[in-house]
């Protein structure tokens, strides 16, 4: 019968993303594609839907940002301490076959998903344009991994203390104007993603978007991350939509629901 | 041959989202009712907003699902506009599950969700995720059952169904208790248990809160015999709930005494598809076996 329970497995690896962020790696092959996510479980400390950041070689790997009290106490771990973790869960980016270039745009900490579809990207011997934005150097992920990988790395911050001074959003409409790209990949805040959107609806390009709200079990059945007005749960038919749904949903890029299920604006 | 009723209100086939299941928002309801429920049930709802226990809260096992989710909900003025946008959009029945700690508060609450009219109220006095806080008073003792429906009965011209725990050694009593209360209808079962997972690496229990309800595959014998017992001791109609994943799960239910059939971690195992797969299998079944009708097969078990 269909189960899906926890494993808890040793931390094979931790390492420190940023100041704040860390990369955990666990010795489990979840074959998992760009995009989806995991029930993250510190045991005593509670259960966190967190996005895949790599997988490959039967391991995959995680990257935690302490911002919660959850995602604080799991930050902590080093190497060799337990973590627990259901899934797969969810839908993955598509990397259109006949494609030739994407263009990828992270946020904050929304970096990790895109940071595993590009590495899959390059594989498939797609060029990747990367680009990034956080609010300042300290807090931009995974640039130096990617330029490693084979991406070509953009990048911009808040106060301009790496890349342009200014938002990813520009950047990419930049290299929409002067380049052919055939898809572009969005996570990071909704109000970011709702404009990514946007701009590749203008450019007429496809475009696919990572929509989190908060969830409960992760399986299609408490109906917490329902979103008005399709009323789908994004654990189920998302977190990833194509760029059109995502914009046809009256609530994103307006507002959520808390863990009460009572509405609160972005 | 497919349509029931449940007090006096139509339901094209016997399939019931459950309460707690893809029931927080009006637009997850209205797309549980597209894609085939005779019915759809609420979350629970009290009248103030309940934040509900941390995660973990719902976790899978071999033979089913084990939960706490803890009775999270908005508040019944919060969820409002919630079962309004239900009862306009969805175009099956909408029912209303509500709970409270206090008789005075059973009948606030069921006369704040009266406003949206839903075809059905139903009374969740049976909770065993917060057992001492609300469930146990209510579900274990017949004389307080009556009170609170009575309660409820007074405040709305709605239809009321009283949900009822099998943790106790006398459901027929309890649903006869309910229905001296004034109830149309009785819901059977809630969770079972409560129970609890260990996971052994971790050597802890899963779930934040330790214990949880028992739903799924697991807990259908009990809910069988629940429901038959209940058709036993009234005339009331049922909707049988508890580990409903097939069609023919669902005629067992119906030959015990069920009217309807509650549908909730079956969702889990099948997809919300599951409403109209049961409701195809249940045909199937009916007319392999020459039934015409769900009433016809109701309560079949029975007879000697």
């Amino acid at each position: 019968m269909k189960n899906d329970e926890f494993i808890v497995a040793r931390i094979e690896e931790a390492i420190q993303e940023s100041k704040d962020s860390k990369t955990f790696i666990l010795p489990n092959a979840l074959n998992s594609r760009p995009g989806q996510f995991v029930m993250l479980w510190l045991p005593g400390a509670g259960e966190k839907p967190i996005s895949i950041s790599g997988e490959k070689n039967g391991k995959f790997s995680v990257t935690v940002c302490a911002v919660g009290p959850v995602s604080k106490a799991m930050y902590k771990l080093k190497k060799g301490d337990k973590l627990g973790f259901r899934g797969p869960f969810g839908t993955h980016y598509t990397i259109p076959k006949d494609s030739t270039s994407i263009a990828v745009v992270g946020g904050g900490y929304g970096s990790a998903p895109l940071a595993y579809l590009s590495e899959v990207a390059i594989a498939q011997g797609k060029k990747v344009y990367f680009i990034e934005g956080a609010r300042n150097k300290a807090r931009l992920l995974f640039a130096e991994r990617m330029k490693k990988a084979g991406a070509e790395v953009l990048l911009s911050t808040d106060d301009g203390s790496e890349g342009i001074k200014g938002y990813s959003t520009d950047v990419l409409k930049n290299l929409l104007k002067t380049h052919k790209i055939d898809k572009v990949f969005t996570c990071g805040p909704e109000i970011m993603m709702k404009k990514v959107a946007e701009i590749s609806q203008k450019f007429k390009i496809k475009c696919e978007i990572s929509m989190e709200r908060y969830m409960k079990c992760g399986i299609g059945l408490c109906g917490q991350c329902a979103v008005d007005e399709l009323g789908i749960c994004l654990c189920k038919e998302g977190p990833i939509l194509p760029g059109e749904k995502a914009l046809s949903l009256k609530e994103f890029g307006s507002y959520r629901r808390d863990s009460t299920g009572k509405k609160v604006e972005w | 041959m497919l349509k029931t009723e449940l007090a006096g209100v139509k339901l094209q086939n016997p399939t019931v989202l459950a309460s707690g299941i893809r029931g927080v928002t009006g637009a997850s309801l209205v797309h549980m009712a597209k894609e085939g429920a005779g019915a759809v049930t609420t979350k629970s709802i009290s009248l103030k907003e309940r934040k509900g226990h941390p995660n973990p809260v719902i976790l899978t096992f071999e033979a089913g699902i084990v939960n706490a989710v803890g009775l999270s909900n908005p508040g019944a003025e919060e969820a409002l506009p919630e079962i309004e946008y239900a009862v306009k959009n969805a175009k099956v029945p909408v029912i209303a599950s509500i709970f409270a700690s206090t008789i005075t508060e059973f009948g606030k609450v069921a006369e704040i969700v009266s406003k949206a009219n839903p075809q059905l109220i139903e009374v969740n006095i049976s909770c065993p995720n917060v057992e001492d806080e609300f469930g146990r008073p209510f579900a274990c003792d017949p004389g307080i059952s009556t009170v609170v429906i009575q309660k409820i009965k007074k405040v709305t011209k709605i239809p009321v169904f009283a949900k009822l725990t099998p943790n106790t050694a006398r459901i027929g009593e309890i649903a006869k208790a309910a229905e001296k209360g004034g109830a149309d209808g009785i819901t059977a079962i809630n969770t079972v248990g409560p129970g609890m997972l260990i996971n052994i690496e971790a050597a802890k229990p899963i779930l934040s809160n330790k214990v949880g309800g028992i739903s799924g595959p697991a807990i259908k014998p009990i809910a069988l015999k629940c429901v038959y017992e209940i058709h036993k001791s009234t005339s009331l109609p049922i909707i049988g709930t508890g580990g409903v994943t097939t069609g023919r799960d669902a005629v067992e239910m119906i030959m015990a005494g069920a009217s309807a059939v509650g549908i909730a971690s079956g969702v889990y195992y099948r997809g919300p598809g599951i409403f109209k797969s049961v409701t195809e299998e249940i045909q199937k079944f009916m007319e392999a076996e020459g039934y015409r009708s769900i009433k016809e097969m109701r309560g079949i078990a029975h007879e000697e």
